[in-house]
């Protein structure tokens, strides 16, 4: 029997939310021990540990069609079958690009869980309630760090109004239709990349303005696109290198 | 059937009137009795009844058990510990199957903490979650009343304290952090 669409469809979007979560958790956990306060590093820390958690959830759905475990689907395929999208893996940079990521990535994550939460698909629609309650403290968290830091002093604004320049056409990638996109549409999976851009533009909008930054021109920036598809940037390899070193050398260590 | 501290859970036992051997099915007040030694390993006094985190427990004949976990947080490092220990506790009754599943089909908020769970949080200096059914925002966050000394001049620190269930905030009354199990 051939594969219906649906189980497509969940498929290419369950890699693409699982891969980003597993990525830019791995960058998260990279604050553990250099958070420029003791909190701040507590707090990447525990969204890392969160973002984890959704990765791990997303590869056993897909592992259940796959008869695979999330463990292998995370740690075993090679990096053009990652299809993350190329923002999430940057490396962390300084604090200022780090929040700034934070902010426009975990806004995006946070309506698109909403939107989940009306899935087709019974799993996928349970994960999504669970983790949009978590994900609350991500935004809080982003939300307000942005809104101090842009209107803190000259210097915090500037370095602000920065990573959001840079930031700005990375983080439109996200939005990236998937090999499928048409088929998780149809499906009724998710409503799709391009309604979840629109709101997530409409809910970012207003807290820049608040923090005294300005949104760079929508229509003037060319989204980097590509990881959706499998072409990364020269960082995603040595980080999987990283991540896998252990699970190469004994695939059942335990620790 | 009256089971104490129970709100969420489902509970089914299938009584079978064929059944005169009453060994052959094992009474839910016994799996109860072992799920209540079952503790938080982050807070050791908790069990995971009074949690909340068991949302169906199943005795059917022929001794066979069935229960659901839910994890408190999808990111919770404790649920794998938890489960083994279910699956430890339960071994003592003998079952002929026992099955444990964790899953997310029922989510996990901190409103299914138990009445005894909540008591048990305040005795352990837990500032305690809000009951928010489901809507909430960083204004719960406000003047949380102090644990130690019950003043409301308090300040929130971090939602994000030791672990994934816990924020920390600071209470100007009696000069000193305390914890609170975060509204999830």
């Amino acid at each position: 029997m051939s594969t219906s669409d649906k189980e497509i469809a969940l498929k290419d979007l369950c890699f693409r939310m699982a891969d980003d979560d597993l990525i830019l958790g791995h960058r998260n956990s990279e604050w553990t021990g250099l958070g420029p306060i003791l909190e701040e590093d507590i707090a990447f820390s525990s969204m890392a540990q969160d973002k984890l958690g959704y990765a791990q959830a997303f590869y056993s759905l897909i592992g259940k069609y796959k008869n695979s475990t999330a463990d292998a689907l995370a740690f075993t395929r090679g990096e053009k079958y990652f299809t993350c999208c190329r923002f999430v893996e940057y490396p962390i940079g300084e604090y200022d690009f780090s929040l700034m990521r934070h902010f426009l990535f975990d806004n995006a994550e946070a309506i698109r869980f909403d939107l989940l939460t009306y899935s087709s698909d019974t799993d996928l629609a349970n994960l999504a309630k669970k983790f949009r309650s978590e994900l609350k403290y991500h935004t809080m968290h982003a939300n307000l760090w942005i809104e101090q830091m842009g209107n803190s002093n000259e210097e915090t604004n500037l370095r602000m109004q920065s990573s959001l320049n840079t930031c700005m056409p990375q983080a439109l990638g996200i939005f990236e239709n998937g090999c499928n996109e048409n088929k998780v549409l149809s499906t009724g999976i998710f409503k799709g990349e391009k309604f979840l851009r629109d709101a997530w533009l409409n809910m970012i909008t207003p807290l820049i303005e608040k923090s005294g930054l300005k949104i760079p021109d929508i229509e003037t920036q060319t989204p980097e696109f590509g990881g959706r598809m499998g072409y990364h940037t020269e960082y995603l390899q040595p980080l999987l290198d990283e991540m896998n070193e252990v699970f190469s050398i004994d695939p059942n260590a335990e620790w | 059937m009256h089971l104490s501290g129970i709100t969420m859970m489902e509970q089914t036992l299938i009584m079978n009137t064929q059944i005169d051997n009453d060994t052959d099915i094992i009474p839910l007040e016994l799996i109860h009795e072992k799920l209540e030694q079952v503790k938080d390993p982050e807070i050791p006094t908790l069990s995971i009844v009074e949690l909340g985190m068991v949302t169906k427990l199943e005795s059917t004949p022929g001794r066979n058990i069935k229960v659901r976990i839910t994890p408190t947080f999808a990111g919770c490092p404790a649920v794998d510990i938890i489960k083994d220990e279910v699956k430890k506790r339960l071994s003592e009754l003998d079952p002929t199957s026992l099955e444990v599943d964790v899953n997310f089909d029922v989510q996990w908020t901190s409103d299914m903490i138990s009445e005894k769970g909540r008591k048990i949080l305040q005795e352990a200096n837990f500032a305690l979650p809000q009951i928010h059914n489901g809507l909430f925002n960083i204004e719960v966050f406000k003047n949380v009343e102090c644990p130690f000394c019950q003043s409301k001049k308090t300040l929130l620190k971090t939602t994000f304290g030791p672990t994934l269930c816990r924020a920390i905030h600071y209470c100007n009354n009696c000069q000193q952090s305390f914890e609170q199990f975060k509204p999830v």
